[in-house]
């Protein structure tokens, strides 16, 4: 079987190809130049840059497959650049590796593989897919390795994505994706993790929103629950639900953000136990099973990548939204973020956090 | 099965040429600049290969400089022009948007040092707009660069027809003739320029040398300054083993042509051409059809994306490519393409092809069999996925 692997030039993704590999498939890798890597000091990029597409071309000779670099930018400020930007600047904090995965690598690259005959799309995530003979459909499930779990990422999943995507890493753990990396002689088998935003790998988000979107001034107040103003903030891009750092005030109590409010360039600010919220509505719902439930569910949900999913209602509203009410409150609901739903180990679903 | 059809992009070395090498590294060890037995030596086939060299663009030996390829030719034509002709107040640069990136880059260099650089576009046909070259060239000009053969479209440009112009404005003229050495008869006197560029691995020859040459009694500063080799114009040990090999290359390539070896490779380029047109729709050949270097077509696949279709050809053993590669090897927009007013997207749904001398027609066949074929399946995913698109 030709299976075309998205290759970051990262450990995880190397280990997937090499275990596909080993067991025989026609493995074709493939790999995503996202930026400009000549562009000026401007330039962004850590995970995929120049030196990792490197790292998985040297993967695939030492592999013996056929490795390509497709030219991706167009489509990566597009789909994920963008709107990232426009997020943060609408009070939003995103999570763009949702629409990378599911815009460009199982939607743009699965289309190329196809024209490369390709009968599947593999990736380095720690998750895994099954197909369930009773309900005839694909299941995604949590990846094996707790800690590492990347199923968070990937609910926006179709079913006919699914039927096409394989997670030869899901069933492993970090320990055992690295111990594999050296036994197949990998040079990536020690390169650390990458950062969570990619594109930003000094982390300097604010000054990258700025970059992307140059506006003269974004300072505004911050104020207290009651309205009073207690503060100067120098833009709402700068910060986000839950923050507590930077927000230079002398208050008595430790201040968190618990709202943004970019029109008015207003923050407010509360004290810790302000900042929880029992519910929450998503929208943009993916339901992986294709249909929403009948009625009520009791599932998990987790509000953002490191967050232990807790019990929760989840009730869709006959459209593409969803109510979701926690059993007990949650610190830090945000904006923009994604609210993933788990039955036991797998993901059911998710949206977007409104 | 692999195929081979991306000669402009390089050549594998010529058997004979690989010998060369071989022997060089062997037999003529010595420093051509050595006094003793050794070194004459190799100064002896450091003469035999320019004698080559320049036997097969109608030179005389002491004319030719070895560099280390076309890039480094460009850059010592431009560069060298420009430093001597600018301090007298010639500060004009004029080119085509259709050079290589060693002219283009290097030209936009220079413009950051001052010079007053003029891009001439080219028609849709692949040929400069000659008016408006002409026009740009004036009095004030230190340097015309325009190449012989387009790289990506192989369409030859009418270098001798501005040849008389430039000498009547004091301007040297160069030509980047790295695409057309060995694929048409090129003589210097016959274009009447003062500067040619070549490199010897695009004719079968190795990797990492090339030559320029020099009208006699051109003046040119001089870009690698050191020792006193190459009648002082470029310093440095020569790399004999591989100028040995060029020479090979040379009288190779000067066979084939008098001998009409390539007409062979032109009928299968134009059996491609023709096949390609015949059989798939929404194709058309981009450059004229006319006045091309025997061995190239471009053509444009209309509703596709030319990295997916190499990529497929690929896996079919079918090595192509597009005319522009950045990078980490992705294609980006041809910028030739772009600089002959073709719209955007066939910048983007262009492959090149280009023969070589042992190119097959069995070869050709098996690329006219898969092309459809991939092509089709191409176009209907693409126009699935278009639909799908919210």
């Amino acid at each position: 079987m030709r299976v075309v692997v998205a290759m970051s030039g990262g450990v995880d993704s190397s280990v997937a190809a090499g275990l596909l590999a080993e067991a025989g498939h026609d493995v074709v890798g493939l790999s995503m130049q996202l930026y400009d890597q000549r562009a000026s000091p401007e330039a962004f990029g850590s995970c995929c840059s120049l030196d990792d597409l490197q790292d998985a071309r040297r993967v695939a000779l030492a592999l013996g497959f056929p490795h390509y670099i497709l030219n991706f930018e167009r489509e990566f400020r597009a789909t994920v650049v963008d709107r990232f930007v426009s997020e943060y600047a609408s009070g939003r904090t995103p999570i763009p590796c949702v629409q990378c995965n599911s815009d460009l690598k199982f939607q743009t690259l699965a289309e190329r593989a196809e024209g490369f005959g390709a009968a599947a799309v593999a990736t380095g995530h720690y998750a895994r897919v099954v197909f369930d003979e009773d309900g005839r459909r694909y299941r995604l499930l949590r990846g094996v390795d707790a800690d590492k779990d990347q199923s968070y990422f990937l609910f926006s999943l179709t079913q006919d994505q699914l039927a096409h995507a394989l997670f030869p890493v899901g069933h492993l753990s970090k320990a055992d994706v690295r111990a594999h990396a050296t036994r197949l002689g990998l040079g990536v088998a020690g390169k650390p993790d990458s950062h969570e935003i990619c594109f930003i790998p000094d982390g300097d988000t604010a000054g990258f929103v700025e970059r992307q979107l140059p506006v003269a001034d974004r300072s505004g107040d911050i104020v207290d629950s009651s309205g009073r103003v207690v503060g100067q903030h120098r833009g709402v891009h700068r910060l986000t639900i839950g923050q507590r750092k930077g927000l230079g005030l002398s208050t008595g109590t430790p201040m968190y953000v618990l709202k943004l409010d970019p029109a008015e360039s207003r923050v407010t600010v509360g004290p810790r136990d302000e900042l929880g919220r029992r519910d929450l509505t998503a929208s943009q719902v993916n339901w992986i099973a294709g249909a929403p439930p009948p009625g009520p569910r009791p599932l998990t949900a987790r509000i953002r990548h490191r967050h232990h999913d807790a019990p929760a209602t989840v009730t869709p509203d006959g459209g593409t939204n969803a109510c979701v009410e926690f059993a007990s409150p949650q610190m830090a609901i945000t904006p923009g973020q994604a609210v993933v739903f788990y039955d036991g180990e797998e993901c059911v679903g998710g949206g977007w956090i409104d | 099965m692999r195929i081979y059809l991306d000669y402009n992009a390089t050549a594998p070395a010529a058997p004979e040429v690989q010998d060369a090498v071989a022997r060089a590294m062997r037999e003529d060890f010595g420093n051509p600049s050595s006094v003793h037995a050794f070194g004459q030596q190799a100064k002896a086939a450091l003469d035999e290969a320019r004698g080559q060299v320049a036997a097969l663009i109608g030179a005389d030996p002491a004319e030719i400089v070895f560099t280390s390829g076309g890039t480094e030719s460009d850059n010592f034509a431009i560069r060298g022009a420009f430093e001597t002709l600018a301090p007298a107040g010639s500060r004009r640069i004029v080119t085509t948007g259709i050079e290589h990136e060693a002219v283009l880059n290097t030209v936009k260099a220079l413009a950051a040092r001052g010079a007053d650089v003029v891009t001439v576009p080219a028609g849709r046909d692949g040929v400069v707009d000659i008016e408006a070259l002409t026009a740009a060239i004036t009095p004030e000009t230190a340097l015309v660069s325009l190449m012989l053969a387009n790289n990506e479209v192989g369409t030859i440009q009418p270098v001798d027809v501005i040849a008389a112009q430039c000498r009547q404005h004091g301007a040297l003229l160069h030509t980047d003739a790295v695409q057309a050495v060995g694929k048409i008869p090129v003589s210097v006197r016959a274009l009447g320029v003062d500067l040619l560029a070549m490199s010897a691995h695009k004719f079968s020859g190795p990797k990492g040398v090339g030559a320029i040459w020099i009208r006699r009694g051109v003046r040119l500063i001089s870009q690698a300054t050191g020792g006193r080799q190459e009648r002082n114009r470029r310093g440095g040990t020569e790399n004999v083993p591989a100028i040995a090999g060029m020479g090979v290359a040379s009288r190779l390539a000067r066979e084939a042509l008098s001998g009409g070896h390539l007409d062979a490779m032109r009928v299968l380029r134009d059996r491609l051409e023709a096949g390609v047109l015949e059989t798939i729709e929404g194709t058309v050949v981009n450059g004229a059809a006319d006045g091309r270097v025997p061995n190239t077509t471009n053509i444009s696949f209309d509703g596709i994306e030319a990295e997916s279709l190499l990529i497929a050809l690929d896996l079919e053993g079918v090595a192509v490519s597009t005319g522009s590669a950045c990078s980490s090897g992705t294609l980006e927009p041809s910028h030739v393409l772009k600089a002959m007013g073709l719209p955007q997207a066939f910048a983007r749904n262009s492959l090149r092809f280009s023969l070589g001398p042992s190119t097959t027609a069995a070869e050709i066949a098996f690329v006219l069999d898969v092309l459809p074929r991939l092509v089709s399946k191409l176009r209907r995913l693409g126009r699935t996925a278009a639909a799908l698109r919210p």
